[in-house]
C-alpha cells in the first residue's frame, strides 16, 4: 500500500524585505521623489519585495490610494507585498488593494529614514563600478541595518532560509566579481588581486585571498570572513571596510584568519590551525 | 578534428605575434596543415613577421564582406609548405570584424586545415574578443613582469567566462601558459618574476619558456619567424613548445642562467 506523497510543507521563515515608511499621504510628492531616486540609481530596488510602513501616517485620517501607488511601483520593478501598521481605515484600504497586513513593529525610532542615500562621509560600502559580474547580476546595495526592520523579534538578520551557499571552485581572476545574493559564499581557489567577492552572508576562502572580500553586504553585522591566507587588498563587513595599503599586518599576513565586526570596528583574529 | 588555438595576452608587446608566427610554423614543419590568422585589424603585424607583406592582396575583412573568396586571400608561407596566412586589414576599421563573419571563415577553414592559429591583438576589446571567442585552446603569452601577469589573469577570466565554450557550457578552453622574454640571470638577481611566481598567480599549466634573445629582433627584421633561426635558443624553445603541444613530454629548458664558457668569456658574443 503506497502513502500519498505530501504536496507541500509549511514552515515559518524570516525573509528579507525592504520597508518604505511613508511620511506623507501626498502621492504626487511621494511618486516624484521616488522617481528621482530611481533615476539616480535605476537598480536600487531591483524587484525587491517591499512593504509599506504606515505608522508615520497612521494619524493623518487619510488612506493613501494604494492601487495607484502599487501600480506606480510596479512600473519601476518594485513589488509591494504588504503594509505595516496604520489606522484601521488605512489597513482596510490596503487589504482591499491586495496587500498582506503586518502588525505595527514596536519601538520605531522617531522620524522614518529618508529614501535618499546616506551621506558620503559615513563609512559606507565602496561602490565598485566597471567590473563584470559572474553570478546573479546585481549591484551591491548600500544599506545599513536601520533601513530594514525585521518583522519578528528575532534580532538576527534572516538569512538561513534564503538561498543555498554559493560555492566557487575556480580561480577568481582580476576584474571578476562574485556576488552571493542572500547567501554565504565559499571559494575553494585563489582570489587574485583586483578580484572582488561579495556576499550578503559569510565568506569562506580556502585559498589565498589577494583581492577584496565584502561580507554582510546588505547590512548583516554578524557576517564573518574566514580566509586560509590573508593577503587581501580590502575587507568589509556590513559596510565597514578596511584597506591594507601597507599590506596586511605582519602578524596576520599570509596566515589563516577570521574577521568579524565589533560595533564599528573590524577585528582580525587568527583561525585555529589544524590539530 | 581541427583545433582552433588563440595566442593572446591582454598586455601588448609581450610576444603574441612572434609566438603565432613560430608556433604555426612549428606545427606546419611537423606535417600539419596550418593556417595563421591576424586579428589585429588596423595595426596588422603578422604579415611583416612572416615576411609576406608584399604579397598581401586581400585580407580577412575582404573575405568577411564577401568581396573575395577565402582561397584568394590566403597567402602561402615561403618557408613552410603546410602553412598559410590570412592577413588583417591595414586600412579598415576594427568594427568591420564581426563574430558571424569570423565563424563562417573558421568553419570553412576547418574543412582543409588541422590547426587554426589566431593571433590576437592586445587588449580586451572587440578584436581580442573575436580572436578568442571560438578557440578550443589558448596560449597565454606572459612576460615575467607584474603588469603582464595581471593582464594575463584578466584575459584568463574572460576566456573562462565569455568564450563560446564558456557561454554554451561546453568543455572549457584548454589554457597554456607561455612565458616569454625570460632572463634567468635577472630572475636569480631577484629583479624579475620567476616562472614559479607567475604560475602561483595564474595557476595554469606551463607549456614553455622562451628566453630573452636578440634573435627575435633579427627574425622580425628579416621577416622570418624565430623558429627558423638555426641554433638560436629561441628557435629551440619554440620547437619544445610545439612538441609539448603535440603531446610530447620534454623537460623545461632555459630556466637557469648559462655559465659562460671560457672562450665565450674571452671573445664575448652569443
Amino acid at each position: 500500500m503506497t502513502r500519498e506523497e505530501s504536496a507541500y510543507k509549511i514552515k515559518s521563515a524570516n525573509l528579507p524585505v525592504l520597508v518604505l515608511h511613508l511620511n506623507t499621504t501626498d502621492m504626487a510628492a511621494l511618486q516624484s521623489q521616488l522617481q528621482s531616486r530611481i533615476d539616480q540609481t535605476p537598480d536600487y530596488f531591483d524587484d525587491a519585495p517591499l512593504a509599506l510602513g504606515l505608522e508615520g501616517i497612521a494619524n493623518s485620517g487619510v488612506a493613501p490610494l494604494f492601487d495607484e501607488l502599487i501600480a506606480f511601483m510596479r512600473t519601476h520593478e518594485i513589488r509591494v507585498v504588504g503594509a505595516i501598521g496604520g489606522s484601521p481605515e488605512q489597513r482596510e484600504a490596503a487589504a482591499h488593494a491586495g496587500l498582506a497586513l503586518f502588525p505595527a513593529t514596536p519601538a520605531r525610532p522617531a522620524g522614518a529614514p529618508e529614501p535618499a542615500p546616506p551621506p558620503i562621509d559615513e563609512v559606507r560600502q565602496p561602490e565598485l563600478p566597471g567590473f563584470e559580474t559572474i553570478t546573479p547580476e546585481m549591484e551591491v546595495q548600500a544599506s545599513a541595518a536601520s533601513d530594514e526592520e525585521p518583522f519578528a523579534e528575532d534580532p538576527r538578520p534572516p538569512f538561513s532560509e534564503a538561498r543555498p551557499t554559493l560555492v566557487i571552485d575556480k580561480p577568481v581572476r582580476t576584474g571578476q566579481r562574485i556576488y552571493a545574493k542572500g547567501a554565504d559564499l565559499v571559494v575553494l581557489s585563489i582570489v587574485n588581486a583586483g578580484a572582488e567577492l561579495i556576499a550578503d552572508g559569510d565568506i569562506h576562502i580556502y585559498a589565498p585571498l589577494r583581492g577584496r572580500a565584502i561580507a554582510g553586504a546588505q547590512g548583516n553585522e554578524g557576517a564573518r570572513i574566514f580566509v586560509q591566507r590573508l593577503e587581501a587588498e580590502l575587507i568589509s563587513i556590513a559596510g565597514i571596510f578596511r584597506v591594507f595599503e601597507e599590506g596586511v599586518p605582519e602578524e596576520f599576513r599570509g596566515k589563516p584568519a577570521q574577521v568579524h565586526l565589533e560595533g564599528s570596528r573590524l577585528v582580525i583574529q587568527p583561525l585555529p590551525q589544524g590539530n | 578534428m581541427p583545433r582552433i588555438i588563440v595566442v593572446t595576452s591582454g598586455k601588448g608587446g609581450v610576444g603574441k605575434t612572434t609566438t603565432s608566427a613560430s608556433f604555426s610554423s612549428g606545427l606546419a614543419m611537423r606535417g600539419n596543415k596550418t593556417v595563421v590568422i591576424d586579428f589585429d585589424v588596423g595595426l596588422r603585424n603578422l604579415d611583416l613577421i612572416m615576411g609576406c607583406e608584399r604579397r598581401v592582396v586581400y585580407d580577412i575583412i575582404n573575405v568577411i564582406n564577401g568581396e573575395v573568396s577565402l582561397k584568394q586571400a590566403l597567402i602561402k608561407d615561403k618557408n613552410c609548405d603546410n602553412l598559410f596566412i590570412l592577413p588583417a586589414s591595414q586600412t579598415r576599421d576594427k568594427d568591420a570584424l564581426n563574430l558571424e563573419g569570423v565563424e563562417r571563415i573558421l568553419n570553412e577553414l576547418k574543412e582543409s586545415f588541422d590547426y587554426i592559429v589566431c593571433d590576437s591583438p592586445a587588449g580586451i576589446e572587440s578584436g581580442a574578443f573575436t580572436a578568442m571567442y571560438f578557440a578550443d585552446e589558448a596560449l597565454v603569452v606572459t612576460n615575467p613582469e607584474v603588469s603582464s601577469v595581471r593582464d594575463s589573469d584578466r584575459i584568463l577570466g574572460i576566456l573562462a567566462a565569455k568564450s563560446k565554450r564558456a557561454v554554451e557550457g561546453q568543455e572549457p578552453i584548454k589554457e597554456h601558459l607561455l612565458v616569454t622574454r625570460y632572463d634567468p640571470k635577472r630572475v636569480e638577481a631577484g629583479e624579475m618574476l620567476s616562472v614559479t611566481d607567475i604560475q602561483e598567480i595564474l595557476r595554469i599549466p606551463l607549456i614553455g619558456v622562451i628566453p630573452e634573445s636578440e634573435s627575435v629582433l633579427l627574425a622580425s627584421n628579416s621577416g622570418t619567424p624565430a623558429i627558423h633561426q638555426e641554433k638560436s635558443d629561441v628557435a629551440e624553445a619554440y620547437r619544445d613548445v610545439v612538441a609539448r603541444f603535440m603531446g610530447e613530454e620534454l623537460p623545461m629548458r632555459f630556466l637557469t642562467a648559462e655559465k659562460a664558457g671560457f672562450f665565450k668569456r674571452i671573445f664575448g658574443g652569443r
